[in-house]
């Protein structure tokens, strides 16, 4: 219901091209970011993360499962996001629609391309038996940027996951008992970014309000000056010319969050 | 029972026998039991409980602040935060519109203060035709809990003069929850958001008028 009036588009746009925002961030900024991890007791991995007043809770499981026909060695990741009626008033019960589908697969995307996981080690028996990992996000509360506060989540909740120790006679897991961390590649760490346009600005890390009446925005997901994987939303365009100062910001603002979420990698 | 507190559906809000179940409280035995969430008082024995949460509804002669969505023939709808549209006839507007330029006098996702003169089976009526009523030119809009607009008004207006008067801002407030803030400039504006957001958290406390005042105090100092 209501959604940002026209009024205070046009409030908005005017106030980001003095360079200012509502919030008296900068349009380089991101707000605080608050978490906490184990907060799920029968997740292998889970996370709560705080962006400002937007919060998302992401949980991470593991399962025993065949692989597909094309990887028989490799494990297997599903990532599905649910935007739950609570968390905003723009969202409602049913079905995942558009945005829960996309959010879910920029975050599947941006960890599967990245080579994050190393999908090899989590096979069992070749072509029959492999570990699966699901990355389950939920939103709790909508203040804007649900997408770079799920991106975080499931980085977090990933480096924080044990794999379940393995039942050879049954062919099972056995929850509760660990014998190992989730095997990541090390040095690397995947941030995707999301960098919104609105009017002739590019910021980041947009509050509702300003999400609302974004023109454009581009996910990133890269780590320092290598790009693995891009999603575009919203139905405006960004310039060719415009695209290096664009991922210039996204890499900076990359660079700024990983020094603020160190202790937890 | 002397102070104000915060009570859910379900919790018993006095066990004693004198006194008696008043607006969303129910008696269950010889206790008063709260049937919505929000403040439970007390005054000469009647125990009510002022809700803070839950959509709004609407009522006769409400003064309101609405979204045009959709232009018809006749009129303009309006989303006024209630589950069906309201209706802003032409007629209703002060002065004759021709036909084809009502896009030019409230287009679709301008707000407009209006007043419910009508509410029946059909639906919700609106009017513009009165003092202080018409399109929103300039400002800001933000939205709360319309539970919480008479905390925001104060009693006899004084939480809501002492807003204007602080900020120096003009300030209306619909019923429905949404407010129209205007200003000299945009940083007084987000001001007197901040102060009413600043009541929103702290609805439930007592003195919240001397308290907004301390508030002011201190961040005109920072």
């Amino acid at each position: 219901m209501l959604e940002t009036s026209k009024l205070n588009e046009g409030k908005i746009k005017r106030y980001l091209s003095e360079g200012r925002r509502f919030d008296g961030r900068d349009l380089n900024e991101f707000r605080e970011i608050k978490i906490e991890t184990g907060v799920s007791k029968h997740a292998e991995g889970s996370v709560r993360v705080k962006l400002g007043k937007t919060e998302v809770l992401v949980g991470v499981k593991m399962d025993v499962a065949t692989p597909f026909p094309d990887t028989p060695n490799q494990g297997n990741l599903m990532t599905n996001a649910e935007l739950t009626p609570l968390s905003s008033a723009d969202f409602e019960s049913g079905p995942p629609k558009t945005p829960a589908i996309e959010l879910g697969r920029i975050i599947d995307r941006g960890i599967r391309e990245s080579k994050f996981i190393d999908f090899e080690k989590l096979c069992i028996k070749e072509g029959e038996k492999v570990w699966s990992v699901f990355i389950d996000i939920y939103s709790i509360n909508d203040d804007g940027n649900l997408l770079d506060a799920a991106g975080i989540a499931a980085l977090i909740a990933l480096k924080n996951t044990m794999v379940p120790k393995y039942d050879e006679e049954k062919e099972k897991a056995i929850y509760g008992e660990h014998d190992r961390k989730l095997p990541l590649a090390e040095n690397m760490i995947p941030i995707s970014l999301t960098v919104h346009k609105i009017g002739d600005n590019l910021l980041i890390d947009p509050l509702k309000e300003e999400e609302d009446v974004s023109e454009m925005r581009l996910t990133t997901s890269g780590f320092k000056d290598t790009i693995f994987a891009m999603q575009k939303g919203e139905s405006g365009t960004i310039e060719s010319e415009r695209m290096p100062e664009l991922l210039e910001l996204a890499e900076k603002a990359r660079e700024k969050v990983i020094l603020r979420i160190k202790e937890y990698l | 029972m002397s102070e104000r507190k915060l009570v859910i559906p379900g919790e018993i809000i006095v066990s004693e026998k004198e006194f008696l179940p008043g607006e969303w409280t129910e008696k269950r035995n010889d206790e008063i039991v709260a049937v919505r969430f929000g403040v439970a008082e007390e005054q000469d024995r009647l125990v009510r409980v002022i809700p803070i949460s839950g959509t709004y509804q609407p009522r006769k002669g409400n003064v309101v602040i609405g979204q045009a969505v959709n232009i018809l023939s006749s009129g303009w709808f309006i989303d006024i935060d209630t589950p069906e549209n309201a209706f802003l006839p032409v007629s209703e507007f002060p002065r004759y519109i021709n036909r084809g330029e009502f896009a030019d006098v409230l287009d679709i996702g301008e707000m407009v203060v209006a007043k419910i003169i009508n509410i029946d089976k059909r639906g919700i009526d609106l009017t513009i035709r009165a003092h202080g009523l018409g399109k929103v030119e300039d400002g800001l809009i933000i939205k709360i809990n319309s539970n919480k607009v008479p905390r925001i008004i104060g009693k006899e207006g004084s939480m809501i003069n002492l807003i204007k008067e602080e900020t120096g801002c003009n300030i209306t407030v619909g019923q429905n929850g949404v407010i129209w803030i205007s200003g000299k400039d945009t940083e007084a504006e987000l001001f007197a958001k901040k102060a009413i957001m600043y009541i929103t958290e702290n609805f439930f406390m007592e003195g919240l008028t001397e308290e907004m005042k301390r508030w002011f105090e201190e961040e005109k100092g920072k």
